[in-house]
């Protein structure tokens, strides 16, 4: 990305026209879209709660200032055209004109503001750390923000998606209780979708948005989101026909192999690449023997990594090469060597202050995939030496148990939002451990260099420089071994192929089914 | 019996105040609280989020106080709000009992029904190959855990033949009414019903067969013979009438347990009853959710204990109530 980027509506238009063009047939209206959700959202308001099914749904409803494709390149959604000026301190937006919310009441520039100074700053965890940077929003005219930056801040741009910075309607929230505003449970956005019903435990029913401002889209009528909480209840919906798409992580792997084999069905991990979900085991930087970092080197080399995509994850992903996940921006690819090596492994192991002490895996209580990879690691690490006991956990345990650094190794994946600055940085940083969050420094990893090195380079205007620091950051990273990498997790969205276009961009299901038409 | 009823509902009033105090403080003994579970599944969150949610649930208090506070509400029936759902408790369970309650009712007459007629004809033909086929099914229903029973049902019925719904309460989406949607619903209930009965058929079964053989062989059935009665008025009105009894405490604690039940099977049918969201509320640690299907679920099996004994005294008039 240059510093001053800036999108002419012909670039726009042809970027939209894209994922059209390749398709065959012309787009046919109509229809009901039948997707499996799971778990269950506590709501649907996107701007109060964050986890993955509320995104889901809510990427429907609500709709941000743009989206990013594949690249994650920015493309416009609300915004028509943007500009960065050259210091990278000032972001200006133009907006789409004639967007309205779905009660009827246009969006404007006040909403942004309001959005993004008001709600989200008391709201949203994440958007609140982005907006520290920001000095002051300023709306000129009805379709014109400005963000003023006190210094510049590289992954700003990248966080205009509807799961970071979702509009929220200004007429409805202002001067209220946010959290316990009634119209929480009725969602009103500007989004191709439309809040209908809820049935808790049942479904979610959303409409097409008549009035939305794209010509002739969305194309489907209705979609219908259905609640299965059980993993082969969910496999067998697909199979009954009683669902069209199960997102990432609907059914268990094993199951993805027979599903896959039916007719009409297909199967795509893409749509991921802004989130990057990487896994890997936190060590417990400050007990002994893990605070040996030759300790550390034998788990990574004694962890049989290809293994565990092969078997437990049905060849779905890659094997991690370190702190970065490969589509995230300033990717290095070429960090220091931590494959599988039993042999270098056992030596090291000699070498180091380990003892026989017994270590304790905590496993990640997301299914039948997480236990059995538990097993792999214990296997793995009883081969060069290591005594382990696997510790069971439920998901409150499990997030109490990291929060309060009682583990010693624990089997986790955290999204990285396309940016180091966004999602890697908060989990080396050292003025980021204190206990009381299972997603903060929870290794305890401290260095004083790359916490510097973190620091410049996320207020760095030029994408060169902060290239330079990220390499060196995670060459020393990788030195160190904080942490064991695991996989980037590879999460097939699996669908029938009459169902065209349920993925488009980096965030597949979640950026919401506006380009989705069933040729049928 | 009225002065029975009112009496054991005083003391049920007791019972119950005890259950939450003790389910309060045992729920509170696990660890992780609604706040880190909603964080994590939100990936990230930093302290004052945490330390918001925490102020929002309560949680910040004293545990005393917490306590204090929920017993103070569910005297009044408020049971307090869903931290996650952001909604209230009891407009939660009134939303999903009446779900579970048509499924685990279903289930319970079904199995009640099967389990008797099949005891009863079972016992008529002692020893002959009715009796040890009808035995054989028993003993494998009793045997065959629960989920197994329900994959294999699905994987049978809605996957290869293409009979019933696999999960569900009713179709979603198609609209329908009056009499089609009372259809839709039984066809949707047939696979969560009859696995959740099945176990109990089989031991009323066996119930009834080993009591109504007991009772054959006692002087007032000989003295029925001698007077020349039928068979069947035997069978129906000397027989089975004292053979019910044991049945009957049987049937009392079925009520109670079947909410056990209830939870694995609306898991894998996806049947939007309280059993499901109790479990989840369990892996959430949604504390006032679980506290309230408890509650609810203590005071169903008090009132079925209290239906079970009433129901005695109707059956064999010779039982005396005694408080």
């Amino acid at each position: 990305m240059l510093n001053t980027t800036k999108l002419t509506a012909a670039v726009l238009a042809l970027a939209i026209a894209g994922p059209l063009a390749a398709q065959d047939g012309a787009p046919k209206s109509g229809g009901t879209l039948n997707v499996v959700i799971q778990p269950e959202p506590p709501s649907l308001m996107i701007g109060l709660v964050q986890n993955g099914p509320t995104q889901m749904v809510g990427g429907d409803i609500y709709e941000s200032l743009l989206r990013y494709d594949f690249d994650l390149k920015p493309e416009g959604q609300l915004a028509e055209s943007w500009e960065i000026s050259e210091d990278g301190k000032t972001y200006t937006f133009k907006l789409r004109e004639g967007v309205v919310f779905h009660d009827g009441e246009p969006f404007t520039s006040a909403d942004v503001e309001f959005s993004m100074d008001k709600f989200l700053r008391e709201s949203h965890s994440r958007m609140r750390t982005y907006m520290e940077h920001v000095e002051s929003i300023e709306t000129p005219d009805e379709y014109t923000v400005v963000f003023n930056l006190k210094q510049p801040f590289g992954p700003f741009i990248g966080i205009f998606e509807p799961g970071t910075a979702p509009m929220i309607p200004k007429h409805i929230y202002e001067g209220t209780d946010f959290a316990n505003n009634e119209a929480n449970n009725t969602p009103i956005g500007t989004g191709p979708f439309k809040f209908d019903e809820w049935e808790k435990g049942s479904f979610i029913h959303l409409v097409k948005n008549e009035d939305y401002y794209m010509e002739g889209k969305p194309y489907v009528d209705e979609v219908y989101y259905h609640v299965i909480p059980d993993a082969a209840s969910r496999a067998v919906a697909y199979e009954t026909g009683k669902v069209d798409v199960l997102p990432g992580g609907s059914v268990e792997n094993f199951d993805v192999a027979r599903i896959q084999a039916m007719d009409n069905t297909c199967i795509t991990d893409k749509g991921w690449e802004y989130f990057g979900p990487l896994s890997w085991m936190w060590v417990n930087n400050d007990n002994a023997p893990l605070d040996d970092v030759n300790v550390r080197k034998a788990i990574m080399h004694g962890v049989d990594r290809q293994f565990a995509k092969d078997a437990l994850w049905n060849g779905l992903g890659k094997v991690s090469t370190g702190p970065l996940s490969s589509s995230t921006r300033f990717y290095d690819g070429e960090t220091p060597d931590i494959s599988y090596d039993p042999e270098k492994a056992k030596e090291l192991l000699e070498s180091s202050s380990y003892d026989g002490e017994t270590i304790r895996i905590l496993g990640l209580p997301y299914g039948e995939t997480w236990q059995r990879w538990a097993e792999a690691v214990k296997q793995n690490l009883s081969e060069i030496g290591m005594t382990t006991e696997i510790v069971p956990s439920d998901v409150a345990g499990w997030n109490q148990k990291v929060a309060d650094r009682d583990y010693d190794l624990a089997f986790t994946y955290l999204y990285q939002y396309g940016d180091p600055a966004l999602g890697v940085s908060r989990t080396y940083m050292g003025d980021n451990a204190a206990p009381g969050s299972p997603w903060n420094n929870v290794a305890n990893y401290q260095n004083a260099e790359t916490d510097k090195l973190f620091a410049e380079a996320a207020l760095m205007a030029s994408p060169e420089e902060r290239k330079a620091a990220y390499k060196e950051i995670q060459d020393q990273i990788v030195e160190d071994v904080p942490n064991i990498w695991l996989l980037e997790l590879g999460f097939p969205t699996i669908y029938r192929c009459d169902v065209k276009n349920p993925v488009n961009t980096a965030f597949g299901v979640n950026d919401g089914f506006r380009d989705v038409w069933l040729d049928k | 019996m009225i002065r029975f009823i009112l009496s054991r509902l005083v003391k049920a009033v007791f019972i119950l105040l005890a259950i939450l105090v003790f389910n309060f403080l045992l729920i509170h003994a696990a660890p992780g609280d609604p706040a880190a579970v909603m964080a994590g599944e939100a990936g990230a969150a930093d302290e004052k989020f945490l330390a918001d949610l925490r102020a929002r649930f309560g949680l910040d208090q004293p545990l005393y106080m917490q306590l204090w506070l929920y017993i103070k509400g569910a005297v009044q029936l408020d049971l307090g709000y869903s931290f996650r759902q952001q909604m209230p408790v009891v407009e939660m369970i009134g939303d999903r009992l009446p779900a579970t309650l048509l499924l685990t009712g279903v289930a319970f007459v079904l199995s009640l029904v099967l389990g008797v007629t099949a005891g009863v004809a079972a016992s008529a033909r002692q020893g002959r190959w009715g009796d040890t086929l009808i035995s054989t099914f028993a003993l494998l229903f009793y045997a065959t855990p629960l989920f197994w029973v329900a994959l294999m049902a699905t994987l049978v019925f809605s996957v290869w033949l293409e009979w019933l719904p696999g999960f569900g309460y009713s179709t979603i989406g198609a609209g329908y009414t009056g009499f089609a949607h009372v259809l839709d619903v039984a066809k949707h209930l047939v696979l969560p019903a009859s696995t959740l009965g099945l176990f109990f058929t089989a031991i009323y079964m066996r119930m009834t067969r080993a009591s109504m053989l007991e009772v054959s062989r006692l002087d007032f059935v000989k003295t029925a013979r001698a007077k020349g009665l039928t068979r069947g008025v035997i069978q129906r009105r000397h027989i089975l009438r004292n053979a019910l009894l044991p049945v009957i405490t049987l049937a009392g604690l079925q009520a109670g347990q079947i909410f056990g039940g209830a939870i694995l099977t609306e898991t894998v049918f996806a049947w939007p009853g309280i059993g499901r969201l109790m479990f989840e509320a369990i892996n959430q640690r949604d504390y006032n959710v679980i506290l309230g299907v408890f509650y609810i679920s203590a005071a169903m099996v008090l009132l079925f204990n209290l239906i079970t004994d009433v129901i005695y005294v109707i059956v064999d008039p010779r039982i005396r109530l005694t408080t």
